[in-house]
C-alpha cells in the first residue's frame, strides 16, 4: 500500500503527466484538497481569476492560441454555474477542455447541502463529456481518458466533478499509457470510405469551372499543418477562396486566392461566389445559418463537397453531394495526393472567366465606409490598429457586437490561430479573459481584445488577474456607448426604437484602468490614434485603450435573416424588401 | 433538415415510425445523456426500453420508438453516435425485417354479461391470465406493437380496463441474415 496517494495528489500528479502547464481557477470549500496539493508543489502554475466565468474563457484563449487543451479548476455549487456559458461557448466553438470542479462529499449528495449542484446534470448538454467521480482508484484513468476526448476527433470540453471525500481518500495513480480506451468512446474514421470519396470529390474539383473553397475553423483545429496544406491545395487548383469567422487565418488574407469571410456581414465577392459557384469545397465549416442565409436559395446551382470530422454536420442543414468524414489535415493531404498522381487539371479557361466576375464583385468595394471629419469611424480604428502591429507577432480577441464583426473585417489575418471570437454561442465577456489566457500561452506576444464598451464590462473584474500577473493585455474599446449591434438591428427591423441599447452611466475607463493599476488611454478623434494605438502597444503593462467612435455606424455589408447570399445590404440607403424583412424578423 | 432557423430547400420525406436500438456502456448518467439529446433537440420519444444484456461487459441495450421523416432519423443516429459510452446505433427499420415484441399488462373487468367475449378474445390473441380476483383479471399479452394495439382495441369496446405496456424492444430477424 505503499505507492498509495490522495485523490488530490493524483489529480495534480494526471495534469502532469498530461503536460499541463497551467490550471485557470478559483478557490472554494469542495476543491480545498486539491488547492492544498497545488501548492505543494511547482510544476504547474495556477491563474487566479476574479470569477468562474473568466477561467474558463481564459483557458479557451489558451487552448485555442496554443493548440493545447485548457485547464479550469473551479469549486462546487456557484463555482460549477458559472461555468456553464464557458462550457457552451467551448462545445460550439470545439475547443479542448478539461474543467474539474469540486463536489460535496458522497454521503451528502443529494441531500441539497451547502454549495451542492447536480454538476453533471447542468453540465451534459454543454460537455462533450463528463464524469462524476466516485471511486479514487478510477481518477487516474478517468482523467487520460478526459483529456483524450477533450482533443479526439472534433475537440470540446470535457468535466470531471470529483466528491470532496474522493480527494482526500487515498487509491493508485495509473500512468497514461496504462490507460486503454475502447475504440467506440473516441472517433476512429474509416480510412476506406475516405478514400473513394477523396477521388470522387477531387474529380469533381478538376471538372469545376467555377470553384470556391469554404474554410472552417476545423482547419484550424487539425493543427497549423492542416493549414499549410490547405493552401497548398488551393493554389495547386487556382481557386478562390472564403472563410468562416472561425476560419480566418487559415489561408492568408494577403493570398491572391483569398476572397476574406463570407456570411451575415462577410464580403460581397464572397457571398457572391458562393452564390454562382458550381463546385463548393466546405473543408471543416458547418453551414451555419450566420453563413447561409437563407437556405432555399444557399448556392442554387453547385456540386458540394464537405470533409467534417463529425459526421452529424453532414446534411444536417445542407445536403451535401460528396461527404467526406475524417481529419482535415489527413484529407486535403490525399486530396493533393489524388490530384498529383492522376494529374488533375482544372479548365484554365473557365477559372479565368470565373475570376474575371470575381474581379467585377470585387469593384464593389462592399467594406468602403465614409471616412470624413476628425471623429474616428471604428472602421478606421481597427485599420489603424492592423498597420500598427502588423509587423509584430499578434493575438486579437474580441467581444460580440460590430466591434467584433469591424474586427473580422478590417484586421487582416496572415496565420491560424491569432484570431480568438466566440462564433458559435457569441458570449460577450469572452474577449478579455480569452486574451488572458492566450497571453499566458504567448508572454512575448502582443495580445489586443478589440472589445465593445458594453461586452467589456461581463468580464471588467479580470483586469484584478491581467495586472497581478503583469499580462500586459490590451484592451482596445471600440466606445459608441451603445449595443451597437443591438441598435443596428432596432434600426433596421425595429422602427428605430432604441429600447435598453444605449448604455447609460458607463465607467471612465481610463480611470478604471488606473484604479486596477493598469494604464488607461484614450482617443477622442482621429488626430490622438496613432499616438493611442503606439503608446498601448509600447506599454509594458495592462492597457485600456478607450476609442470615442462614431456612436450610430452601421456594420456592412450585411445579408439579414431571411435574405439569401445574392440579396446582400451594402449600405444604409439600402433597403431589404418588405416582404422578406418581415419574415427575416423573427429569426435570429 | 428542419434544424435549421431557415426554412429547408428540399421536400421532405414522410414521417415514420422507427425503431432505434443503441447499445451503451451501462455507467451511470447514460439513459440521462441519451434522452437529453432528443429534448434538446427537439426530437421524439414514442417509448423507450433499457435493459442491461451482457453483464460481464456491462453493456446495455436501448431501444427506442421516435418517428420523424428519414433526414430527421438520420440526424438523431448521428447524433447518438456522438455520445461517448454509445457503442452503435441500429435503425431496425433500415435493415428491412425485424423482429419486435412488447408486453402489455391489462386490468378486465368481468362480469357476467360479458365473461365469455372476453375469455373468447384473449384466447385468441393468446394472452395469459396473472391474477383473478372477484371481477377483475389481469392478462398479459406480447407481441408485436400492431397486435397488441388491435388486442386492445378490441376489449375496450367489449368492457373498461386499465393498461400498463412496456413499449416495444426489437432485434433484427434471422430470415433476413440467411438472405444475405
Ligand atoms: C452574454 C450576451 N448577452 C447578450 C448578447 C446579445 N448582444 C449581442 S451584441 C450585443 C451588444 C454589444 O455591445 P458592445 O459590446 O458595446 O459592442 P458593439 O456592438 O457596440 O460594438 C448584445 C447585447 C450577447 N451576445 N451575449
Ligand atoms: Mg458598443
Amino acid at each position: 500500500m505503499n505507492n498509495e496517494i490522495t485523490g488530490a495528489e493524483i489529480v495534480l500528479k494526471s495534469l502532469t503527466e498530461q503536460g499541463v502547464e497551467v490550471v485557470f481557477g478559483y478557490p472554494g470549500g469542495a476543491v480545498l484538497p486539491i488547492y492544498d496539493t497545488l501548492f505543494k508543489q511547482n510544476s504547474i502554475k495556477h491563474v487566479l481569476v476574479r470569477q468562474e466565468g473568466g477561467a474558463i474563457h481564459a483557458a479557451e484563449g489558451y487552448a485555442r492560441s496554443t493548440g493545447k487543451t485548457g485547464v479550469v479548476l473551479v469549486t462546487s455549487g456557484p463555482g460549477a454555474t458559472n461555468v456553464v456559458t464557458g462550457l457552451t461557448d467551448a462545445m460550439m466553438d470545439s475547443v479542448p477542455i478539461v474543467c474539474i470542479t469540486g463536489q460535496v462529499p458522497q454521503h451528502l449528495i443529494g441531500s441539497d447541502a451547502f454549495q451542492e449542484c447536480d454538476t453533471t446534470g447542468i453540465t451534459r448538454p454543454c460537455t462533450k463529456h463528463n464524469y462524476l467521480v466516485k471511486d479514487v482508484n478510477k481518477l487516474s484513468s478517468v482523467f487520460h481518458e478526459a483529456f483524450t476526448i477533450a482533443q479526439n476527433g472534433r475537440p470540446g470540453p470535457v468535466l470531471i466533478d470529483i466528491p470532496k471525500d474522493v480527494q482526500f481518500a487515498s487509491g493508485t495513480y495509473e500512468e497514461k499509457n496504462k490507460i486503454i480506451i475502447p475504440s467506440h468512446r473516441l472517433f476512429e474514421p474509416s480510412p476506406d470510405f475516405e478514400k473513394n470519396k477523396i477521388e470522387e470529390a477531387v474529380k469533381l474539383i478538376s471538372n469545376a469551372k467555377k470553384p470556391i473553397f469554404y474554410i472552417g475553423g476545423g482547419c484550424i483545429n487539425s493543427g497549423p499543418k492542416a493549414s499549410k496544406l490547405v493552401r497548398e491545395f488551393i493554389n495547386m487548383v487556382g481557386s478562390p477562396v472564403t472563410m468562416t469567422l472561425m476560419g480566418l487565418g487559415v489561408v492568408g488574407s494577403s493570398d491572391k486566392n483569398s476572397l476574406g469571410m463570407l456570411g451575415m456581414h462577410g464580403m460581397y465577392e464572397a457571398n457572391m461566389a458562393m452564390h454562382e459557384c458550381d463546385v463548393m469545397i466546405n473543408i471543416g465549416a458547418r453551414f451555419d445559418d450566420r453563413v447561409t442565409g437563407r437556405l432555399d436559395a444557399f448556392s442554387p446551382n453547385s456540386k458540394k463537397i464537405h470533409v467534417d470530422i463529425d459526421e452529424s454536420n453532414i446534411n444536417k442543414t445542407i445536403n451535401v453531394d460528396v461527404p467526406i468524414i475524417g481529419d482535415v489535415k489527413q484529407v486535403v493531404e490525399k486530396m493533393i495526393t489524388v490530384w498529383k498522381e492522376k494529374k488533375f487539371q482544372i479548365d484554365d479557361k473557365a477559372l479565368k472567366l470565373w475570376w474575371g466576375k470575381i474581379n467585377k464583385w470585387k469593384e464593389v468595394d462592399c467594406l468602403n465606409y465614409n471616412n470624413e471629419g476628425k471623429q474616428i469611424k471604428p472602421q478606421y480604428a481597427v485599420q489603424r490598429l492592423y498597420e500598427l502591429t502588423k509587423n509584430t507577432k499578434t493575438f486579437i480577441t474580441t467581444e460580440v457586437g460590430q466591434h467584433q464583426m469591424w474586427a473580422a473585417q478590417f484586421y487582416k489575418f496572415e496565420e491560424p490561430n491569432r484570431w480568438l471570437t466566440s462564433g458559435g454561442l457569441g458570449t460577450m465577456g469572452y474577449g478579455f479573459p480569452a486574451a488572458i489566457g492566450a497571453q499566458v500561452g504567448h508572454p512575448d506576444a502582443l495580445v489586443v481584445d478589440i472589445a465593445g464598451d458594453a461586452s467589456i464590462l461581463m468580464n471588467i473584474q479580470e483586469m484584478s488577474t491581467a495586472v497581478q500577473y503583469r499580462l500586459p493585455v490590451k484592451i482596445f474599446i471600440l466606445n459608441n456607448e451603445y449595443m451597437g449591434m443591438v441598435r443596428q438591428w432596432q434600426e433596421l427591423l425595429h422602427g428605430g426604437r432604441y429600447s435598453e441599447s444605449y448604455t447609460d452611466s458607463l465607467p471612465d475607463f481610463v480611470k478604471l484602468a488606473e484604479s486596477y493599476k493598469a494604464v488607461g488611454l484614450r482617443a477622442k478623434t482621429t488626430d490622438d490614434l496613432d499616438d493611442v494605438i503606439n503608446q498601448m502597444i509600447e506599454t509594458k503593462n495592462t492597457v485600456i485603450a478607450d476609442i470615442w467612435v462614431t456612436k450610430e455606424e452601421n456594420c456592412f455589408p450585411m445579408i439579414q435573416s431571411g435574405s439569401a447570399h445574392n440579396e446582400m445590404m451594402l449600405s444604409k440607403g439600402q433597403k431589404q424588401d418588405k416582404k422578406s424583412a418581415e419574415k427575416g424578423k423573427i429569426l435570429v | 433538415m428542419n434544424k435549421s432557423v431557415y426554412a429547408s430547400p428540399d421536400q421532405e420525406s414522410e414521417t415514420k415510425r422507427h425503431i432505434l436500438t443503441v447499445l451503451v456502456d451501462n455507467e451511470p448518467g447514460v439513459l440521462a445523456r441519451v434522452i437529453g439529446m432528443f429534448s434538446g433537440r427537439g426530437y421524439n420519444i414514442d417509448s423507450l426500453n433499457v435493459a442491461e444484456v451482457s453483464n460481464d461487459e456491462n453493456i446495455s441495450r436501448i431501444t427506442i420508438v421516435t418517428h420523424g421523416t428519414s433526414e430527421v432519423v438520420s440526424q438523431i443516429e448521428k447524433q447518438l453516435l456522438r455520445i461517448v459510452p454509445v457503442h452503435s446505433v441500429t435503425n431496425l427499420d433500415q435493415e428491412g425485417s425485424s423482429v419486435e415484441a412488447e408486453v402489455a399488462l391489462v386490468y378486465i373487468y368481468i362480469s357476467d354479461s360479458n365473461k365469455k367475449k372476453v375469455y373468447q378474445l384473449c384466447d385468441l390473441y393468446r394472452a395469459r391470465k396473472i391474477e383473478n380476483e372477484n371481477n377483475t383479471t389481469i392478462f398479459e399479452i406480447a407481441g408485436a406493437s400492431e397486435r397488441v394495439n388491435r388486442f386492445i382495441k378490441e376489449i375496450k369496446e367489449i368492457t373498461k380496463v386499465e393498461i400498463v405496456r412496456s413499449g416495444p424492444v426489437a432485434i433484427s430477424s434471422i430470415k433476413k441474415n440467411e438472405e444475405e
